[in-house]
C-alpha cells in the first residue's frame, strides 16, 4: 500500500468528503437495520412461507446471511483499510529490529494483528524481516498472529457472538502466536531456514511508505480494497452461507449437539483436521460457524475450525516451503495446530 | 526504459502486469519487461509487501494493484 508518486485527480475539500462519508454512514446503519424487518416481511407475509418450515427457515437464513455478511464485509474492510494506511509492513519491521525474544514476540503478535498484510507477501516478509535482523522467533509470532486474529474474523464474531466471545477469540489468538513464536525461538532452528534467507542482501533503501497521504487518498484506497475483497471472496461466502443454511433447515436438531457438542472430547481435534484442508477465508467460514453454534456445537469446537481454516492452508504452507525446510514446516504446523486446539479445549471448557 | 514486475505469482502480480503493459503501449513507450518471481531476490529490493514495480532499477511502487491511469502517470514522470 505504498506509492511514492500519487497522481491526483481534482481535490475534494475535507468538509465534503466527510460529509459523503457520514451519509454513507447512515445509509449503512439503515440497510443493516432494515436487513432483518424486510427479508421477514418477504419471505413469510409476501411469498407465505412460514418461518417453521424447514424450507422456509433455510431461505430466510440464506437471504438474510447473505444480506448481512455482505454489509458487514463491506463497511469493516473499508474501516479496516482506512485504519491501515497508517501502519505498514516496513514500519512494523523497523518496530521490530532491536527487539529480543520475549517483548519482541508480543509486539510482534501485536503488529501482526493490525499490519496490513497477504499471505501471498508472506515469504518476501519472511525474508525481509529475518535478513534485517529480526530474530527467527520474533518473526514467526508475526506470521502465526497475522492469519490466526484475522480483522474480517474479529468483526464478524462480534457482530454474530458478542463482546465477550470476541475477546476471547482475539486474546488466545494472541497468545499462540506469542507461546508458538517464543518457544519455535527456543528452539534454536536456524539450521531448519534455507540458507539463502540469511545471505540475502538488502540492497539499497528500503520503499519508505507515504506517510502524509491525504484522507481522499486513504479512503480511495478504501473503496479499492472493498472492491477487490469482494470480488475475491463473494462465491466462498455464498457457498458457506448455502452450507450454513442447508444445516439450519435440515440438519436433524440433536445431531451436531450428540456428536460434536462439547462433551466429546474427539470433536476439537477432529474440527482442526477436517478444517486444514478447507480453502476458503474468515468471510467464507463464517456463515457455517454460525449455523454449526446455533445446531449446539461446542463454540470452542466451532472456532477451533474456524482457525485451522483461517490460519492452516496448504497453499500458504507450498510458499512457506521456499524459505523454510520442511522440519521447520511441520514444526510450524504443529505449534499452529495445537495452539488452536488448546483454544477450543478451552473455549469448551469455559462457555 | 526497463520494467520489472516483482512478485511470487498471485492473481494481483498478473493485473500489475497487465496494466503496466496496457499502460507502456497507451504511451507508446519502449520498455522491456521482466517477471521477477524468486523470493530471495524479492526480499532483495526491499519489498515486503507484493505486488511491486520496479521501473529503471528504482522501486516505484509496492503492495498493491494500481489503476492503468496511476501506473501510466508513474511512467510518464520519468
Amino acid at each position: 500500500m505504498n506509492t511514492i508518486t500519487k497522481p491526483k485527480a481534482s481535490p475534494t475539500s475535507n468538509a465534503q468528503l466527510w460529509g459523503k462519508l457520514g451519509i454513507v454512514t447512515l445509509l449503512w446503519g439503515l440497510l443493516y437495520k432494515l436487513n432483518r424487518p424486510t427479508w421477514d416481511w418477504l419471505i413469510y407475509q409476501v411469498a407465505g412461507l412460514s418461518e417453521e418450515t424447514r424450507l422456509g427457515s433455510a431461505v430466510h437464513f440464506f437471504l438474510f446471511d447473505t444480506t448481512k455478511i455482505f454489509l458487514l464485509l463491506g463497511g469493516i474492510v473499508f474501516a479496516v483499510t482506512v485504519v491501515r494506511s497508517f501502519v505498514t509492513i516496513e514500519r512494523t519491521r523497523a518496530l521490530l529490529g532491536g527487539r529480543r525474544e520475549g517483548a519482541g514476540n508480543v509486539a510482534a503478535a501485536g503488529l501482526g494483528v493490525v499490519t496490513p498484510f497477504c499471505s501471498c507477501s508472506a515469504v518476501p516478509a519472511f525474508i525481509g524481516f529475518v535478513a534485517a535482523g529480526v530474530p527467527l522467533g520474533v518473526t514467526l509470532s508475526f506470521l502465526i498472529a497475522s492469519p490466526m486474529v484475522n480483522e474480517v474474523a474479529i468483526v464478524l464474531i462480534f457482530g454474530l457472538f458478542g463482546f465477550k466471545i470476541t475477546a476471547l477469540y482475539i486474546g488466545f489468538g494472541l497468545l499462540v502466536a506469542i507461546l508458538g513464536g517464543f518457544i519455535l525461538g527456543k528452539l534454536r532452528l536456524e539450521r531448519w531456514v534455507e540458507p539463502f534467507v540469511f545471505e540475502t542482501k538488502l540492497r539499497g533503501k528500503t520503499v519508505v511508505p507515504s506517510s502524509d497521504m491525504p484522507w481522499e487518498d486513504r479512503f480511495a484506497l478504501g473503496r479499492e480494497e472493498v472492491a477487490t475483497i469482494l470480488k475475491k471472496v463473494w462465491p466462498y461466502v455464498l457457498v458457506g452461507i448455502g452450507i450454513g443454511a442447508a444445516i439450519h433447515g435440515w440438519a436433524p436438531e440433536d445431531f451436531f449437539a450428540r456428536w460434536a457438542g462439547s462433551g466429546n472430547p474427539l470433536a476439537v481435534p477432529i474440527a482442526v483436521v477436517v478444517g486444514v484442508p478447507l480453502y476458503s477465508n474468515a468471510a467464507g467460514v463464517m456463515p457455517l460457524v454460525e449455523a454449526l453454534a446455533a445446531k449446539g456445537v461446542g463454540m470452542g469446537t466451532v472456532l477451533s475450525f474456524m482457525m485451522a481454516v483461517v490460519a492452516l492452508s496448504l497453499p500458504e504452507m507450498i510458499l512457506l516451503r521456499r524459505v523454510l525446510k520442511i522440519q521447520l514446516l511441520a514444526i510450524y504446523v504443529g505449534v499452529v495446530g495445537s495452539g488452536i486446539i488448546a483454544v477450543g479445549y478451552l473455549f469448551n471448557a469455559i462457555i | 526504459m526497463d520494467i520489472k514486475i516483482l512478485g511470487t505469482g498471485c492473481a494481483n502480480c498478473d493485473s500489475l502486469e497487465k496494466a503496466t503493459q496496457a499502460a507502456v503501449s497507451e504511451l507508446a513507450i519502449d520498455a522491456q519487461f521482466e517477471k521477477v518471481t524468486d523470493p530471495g531476490e524479492i526480499a532483495s529490493w526491499g519489498v515486503m509487501s507484493t505486488p511491486a514495480l520496479v521501473v529503471d532499477d528504482e522501486v516505484v511502487l509496492s503492495g498493491r494493484v494500481p489503476s492503468q491511469d496511476e501506473v501510466a502517470a508513474l511512467l510518464a514522470d520519468r
